[in-house]
């Protein structure tokens, strides 16, 4: 276990650096960023604000880094937002209670999940191409439910979900935090996370090893589909309403930018949904840094653009080898003859 | 219709042929349902023909020009008596105005102008941008009589046209009182969640937002967003912050009701009675209106009976 | 090689470190002018690796190179081109679209008046290539000629850009016998003319033909370099593989006849190949016999079901069962290790601890996993048992060298414990010693009671484990051979279509 910790940390060490350094940059433009106070009844701060306003991105790239893992991608799921708060929102809207609204736009979300899911593994339609069409279609389906206007309404039980407390807690904080780790820990305590890989890797080589690849590809997709759902009740309940012409809006290409900066390849195989969800919040403290500068809107996507450039050429394989090599030649090279592992069982 | 006002009478030489308004077909090509002001347009825009018994034909164009030409190329073919364009971009209309024109259909353009020569089409049906934002200025120049006040902006989305004019309308009416003073300004993307993000943003920044005093935001949409912030972070809204917005969506008016917010400045839906207005004229006795007819801006605050104005709107499709 | 001679090309020290490797350790190699060095080792040894260092492909991480007694650090091909090291790959890497005159002369035509002049350009073409004892017509694309002929332009082009030092980096692999003998008079040509040439392949005849030294690579070490007219071939496979190479070929036990495990009717495919019948007992091995395309794979890949069979039934201990893709044919308790390992076999950038894990984990499903415990257990008797050798099981199986990614393969079915074991080409690509290894272990699977079938090209090999073979010819199963049947002689005779020999 210790053992797990240790890797996951050194994985991560680059995106917890960078975090840093945009926090620090955060620090520079509001000298009063970290300072998070009680008051009226929940924690607040810039720090919750970047926990709270990163929910969504965080719950997208949970999902897309296992879509991603597989090779694939899952350019749908801002249009599933849009679905799913417009499925919650009509629900309550209707008159029903709002766990009746949470798990019919979960369900909703995961029947979105399926049908990119079957496109993909079993048409073997390319999944840029596969999800384009929900990407498309899905906020259309949003406002024929929304029926073209901001859907409001005023269910406690469902705004508790995006705009509540728990213990002082941002609700959203919590779910995405929660969901993290238990999908985190489902992938890495049994064997789904591997068998992903290796799908991602070498579809055709896994397949000869027995794995079936079109359940597994399925399944990500749904999961995909089950963490849009979820992220689009939260913004839905964070402005008491569903908004399908902008909920989630170009929302799935910050997630695929979260996965990417997590160091997760584009290309599949080995990931760290640990590390997309601090490449989220990434993000948002860059969106932090935007709002906190002053700075006229017309400078947002430049800063933004500028900030994101330097934080994927920092992790480019040339300037990483070249950090290595930095690295190798301020320490000798222990010559690895015996593996760790079989040094320790021969003690 | 107070905007018959406006309409210069003008007589013309050629009198066109008797054409009752009562059995007239108009073509409508909308832009598509991006927004709730959209769809509001689309349904008042059918209201108004079905009270004046005017057939009217509708396309949604699906934010598409290519869709706009084809509907306009088919209006034509089918003879109607006008069409209503609400032009998704300004260029590239010459060609299918001319066909039109050479039909001899008058074209009435809503919301939105193009850049064509003027002949190609009758008149423009459209807000004044700059106007609105005048007015909201000018009302906190009015609420605040000479008091000292920091103001915060929520600006549409970077580059539209709506924001730069909102935003220029604004700083005019506040120019010259310098007891108002734009502390910050930044996009909210015209969403309510963007308008609630950055808002949320403005009140850390500005001690708890302790240093604001109103809020100036380029549509209801994001003026409703922030409300939400300004009532997490434990202020109140409409007294703390005072909340002026443009459009005139039912929930401002709801919020305004609820003293959540203080004024509103309409951008009226109804672009097609002032067109069908002047399209009757046109026909009945030749009248030529002119080239632009501007809506009014008009301005709604706690004096009105916002509650009424919100069950008549909110069935508009907002 | 005089002694009191200066070498053109002298390395020391040459270091490379991979992440979690050493792929060369302090290499010394010494170049004179007008000699054929060759460089000898096992896959993985480091030779690859060197040539990369030397032409600045990969950017050393120690050691000198002096080019005529200069320091030279070369950043890319192009620059060490430029110092008069060229180098010529076993693909050739020119344009086949253009004309010989053309590859020849890309980026240093002849001008003249500021145009490029065809006419020079051709007969200078000439020129060069009769030097090389070539008559060719430069006009013709380069795509028009043998891959020999290519091969030598290549190396005209390299000398002429380079001229001090030329590299050949299996340059005889894909060339018959005559074109070896055009490739070699070349090479004696540029030899003669004081050029040092380093010569890597893995044919040793070839290597005692040509070379006059031999510098061997073993793990990233130099052996030892050694003057070829005062060494043997066994002596230069032994610095090679670090012992002496055991018999190579057991004696074939006598087929013991099992229990008949599987039994295929009327199998087959249309378009892929013909429908046969084939029964399999335990403790058989039967082998496969054929050319390129004869279908071979396509039997292998059939009855694991990577492929799905449109005809025939399938009997496993006479139950009758259906094989519609390979998770199904795993559950049975067959295994596959594929032809092509790299993109069939192994999942390259998992750790080899998890490639070997894999099929088991699969068959169990991803909601059991295994025990830490267990795994590691598994995959360090494996690693022992088949004597993969790596640095550490948590390193990527892409970094191994082929044979041990072979094992690697073999021991993810074997892991699974399978009753039925289908091997493609199991010693494709493997040096001496790790072939020699495999061909044991398929002996002892098969004393154990597995039965396996072997599909291989290497004929030696299927008469040395094979209980029986079957041959194909155009995708068809034509012939059986059993027991003293089985010579390489008669497996010939059988893919020629001609009677089989008798045995006495």
């Amino acid at each position: 276990m210790r053992q797990t910790l240790r890797s996951a940390f050194k994985r991560t060490t680059p995106q917890l650096l960078i975090l840093a350094v945009v926090l620090l940059l955060n620090f520079l433009v509001f000298p009063d960023f970290f300072s998070i106070k009680f008051q009226h009844g929940r924690l607040f701060g810039n720090l919750i604000d970047v926990l709270n306003r990163g929910a969504p991105t965080a719950l997208l790239c949970i999902g897309m880094t296992l879509v991603i893992a597989t090779r694939g991608i899952d350019l749908s799921v801002g249009a599933v937002m849009a679905i799913a708060g417009a499925v919650a929102a009509s629900l309550v809207v209707d008159g029903h209670g709002w766990g009746t609204a949470l798990i019919g736009a979960l369900a909703v979300g995961c029947l979105c999940g399926l049908w990119n899911g079957v496109l993909v593994a079993v048409l073997r339609i390319q999944p840029i191409v596969a999800t384009l069409v929900l990407m498309v279609a899905g906020r259309g389906i949003a406002q024929l439910i929304t029926e073209g206007t901001i859907l409001t309404f005023v269910n406690p039980g469902l705004i508790q979900l995006g705009a509540g407390t728990v213990v002082g807690i941002p609700t959203p904080i919590l779910i995405w935090l929660a969901l993290g780790l238990a999908v985190t820990a489902v992938v890495r305590r049994t064997a789904l996370g591997m068998l992903i890989e290796a799908i991602g890797i070498n579809e055709g080589s896994s397949r000869l090893a027995g794995i079936n690849s079109r359940v597994l590809l399925v399944c990500v997709y749904l999961i995909s589909g089950f963490c849009a759902a979820l992220a689009g009740v939260i913004v839905a309940a964070d402005i008491k309403g569903a908004d399908a012409n902008n909920a989630g809006l170009w929302l799935e290409l910050d997630a695929i930018l979260a996965v990417v900066i997590g160091g997760n390849s584009l290309l599949g195989g080995r990931f760290s949904i640990i590390a997309s969800l601090l490449g989220a919040l990434i993000i948002q403290s860059v969106n932090s840094v935007i709002l906190l500068s002053g700075m006229p809107p017309e400078f947002n996507l430049v800063i933004k653009a500028l900030i994101i450039i330097a934080i994927l050429v920092i992790q480019s394989p040339t300037v990483k080898h070249a950090l290595y090599i930095i690295r190798a030649s301020a320490q000798p090279i222990v010559p690895p003859e015996t593996p760790k592992e079989l040094k320790e069982s021969t003690q | 219709m107070k905007l018959k006002a406006l309409l210069i009478a003008s007589v013309m030489a050629l009198a066109p042929a008797a054409s009752m308004a009562g059995n007239m077909t108009v073509g409508f090509s909308q832009i598509g349902s991006e927004s709730g002001w959209r769809a509001a347009e689309t349904t008042v825009t059918k209201q108004e023909a079905e009270n004046r018994g005017i057939n009217l034909k509708f396309a949604d164009a699906q934010q598409k020009q290519e869709n706009q030409i084809k509907a306009i190329r088919s209006f034509i073919a089918q003879g109607v008596d006008a069409i209503l364009l609400a032009p998704v971009v300004a260029t590239g209309w010459d060609e299918v105005l001319e066909e039109a024109k050479d039909a001899e259909i008058p074209v009435l353009l809503l919301d939105r102008t193009v850049d064509a020569p003027k002949d190609l089409y009758m008149t423009a049906v459209t807000s004044d941008l700059v106007h609105e934002g005048n007015v909201a200025g000018q009302w906190l120049v009015d609420a605040m009589n000479g008091k000292p006040c920091n103001i915060v902006e929520l600006q549409g989305t970077t580059g539209s046209s709506p924001a730069i004019d909102r935003k220029k309308g604004f700083a005019e009416a506040i120019a010259g009182h310098d007891n108002l003073k734009i502390i910050r300004s930044q996009t909210g993307d015209f969403t309510r969640s963007q308008g609630k993000v950055v808002m949320e943003s403005f009140l850390k920044a500005e001690d708890g937002g302790k240093n604001i005093c109103a809020l100036y935001a380029h549509n209801d949409d994001m003026a409703v967003g922030a409300i939400q912030a300004i009532k997490e972070a434990g202020l109140k809204p409409g007294e703390d912050i005072k909340i002026v917005a443009i459009d005139s969506v039912p929930d401002m008016h709801l919020a305004i009701a609820h003293g959540e917010a203080n004024a509103t400045i309409e951008l009226t839906p109804n672009m097609a009675g002032p067109a069908f207005d002047a399209l009757e004229a046109y026909l009945k006795d030749g009248t030529v209106p002119p080239k632009w007819i501007q809506t009014e801006s008009r301005l709604y605050t706690a004096k009105d009976d916002n509650m009424a104005i919100y069950e008549k709107k909110k069935n508009l499709g907002y | 090689m005089a002694e009191d001679m200066r070498p053109v090309l002298h390395c020391t020290g040459i270091s490379k470190f991979f992440p979690g490797a050493i792929a060369l350790d302090e290499v010394e190699l010494e170049l004179y002018p007008g000699e054929v060095h060759a460089l000898l080792g096992e896959n993985g040894a480091g030779k690859s690796t060197l040539i990369k260092c030397l032409t600045g492909a990969y950017r050393r991480d120690g050691g000198t190179i002096r080019l005529d007694g200069e320091e030279i650090a070369p950043q890319s091909t192009q620059a060490s081109q430029d110092l008069g090291i060229g180098t010529v790959y076993q693909e050739v890497n020119l344009l086949p679209n253009l004309t010989v005159a053309e590859n020849l002369f890309l980026g240093r035509q002849p001008m003249r008046r500021g145009f490029i002049s065809p006419r020079r350009m051709r007969d200078m073409a000439r020129e060069t290539l009769s030097e090389f004892g070539l008559s060719i017509n430069p006009d013709e694309p380069l795509s028009a000629y043998s891959v020999a002929v290519q091969q030598v332009v290549a190396i005209a082009r390299a000398v002429a850009l380079s001229g001090k030092v030329l590299i050949l980096d299996e340059p005889t692999a894909s060339l018959d016998h005559d074109e070896v003998e055009l490739l070699f008079s070349v090479i004696r040509k540029l030899k003669d003319r004081g050029l040092a040439i380093v010569f890597i392949t893995h044919f040793l005849d070839q290597v005692f033909a040509i070379s006059d030294r031999a510098t061997v690579l073993r793990n990233g070490r130099v052996v030892g370099t050694r003057l070829l007219g005062e060494t043997s071939q066994t002596e230069i496979v032994t610095m090679m593989l670090g012992r002496q190479l055991e018999s190579r070929i057991h004696d074939r036990a006598p087929a013991e006849a099992g229990k008949t495990l599987l039994q295929l009717c009327d199998f087959g495919r249309r378009g892929m190949i013909d429908p046969f019948d084939l029964d399999v007992r335990e403790g058989e091995v039967v082998g496969l016999a054929g050319l390129l395309g004869s279908g071979r794979t396509e039997t292998a890949n059939l009855i694991f079901g990577a492929v799905q069979a449109d005809q025939g039934t399938v009997l496993l201990r006479d139950r009758k069962i259906g094989l519609g893709n390979p998770r199904a044919a795993i559950a049975h308790r067959f295994g596959l290790c594929p032809e092509d390992r790299k993109t069939d076999g192994i999942v390259g950038d998992l750790s080899v601890r998890e490639n070997i894990i894999l099929a088991l984990q699969a068959r169990q499903g991803w909601f059991r996993p295994l025990q830490r415990a267990k795994v590691n257990e598994l995959v360090e008797a494996y690693i022992k048992a088949l004597d993969i050798r790596l640095a550490s099981p948590d390193m990527p199986i892409r970094l191994l060298s082929g044979d041990n990614q072979q094992k690697a393969l073999l021991a993810r079915w074997l892991a699974t414990n399978p009753d039925f074991l289908i091997l493609d080409e199991p010693t494709r690509g493997i040096d001496v010693g790790a072939h020699a290894e495999i061909i044991a272990l398929i002996e002892k699977l098969r004393e154990n009671g597995m039965a396996l079938l072997v599909a291989s090209s290497e004929l030696e090999e299927l008469v040395a484990y094979s209980t029986r073979v079957i041959v194909l010819r155009d995708r068809r199963h034509v012939r059986e051979l059993r027991g003293k049947e089985i010579t390489t002689a008669n497996i010939v005779r059988a893919i020629a279509d001609e009677t089989v020999e008798e045995p006495a």
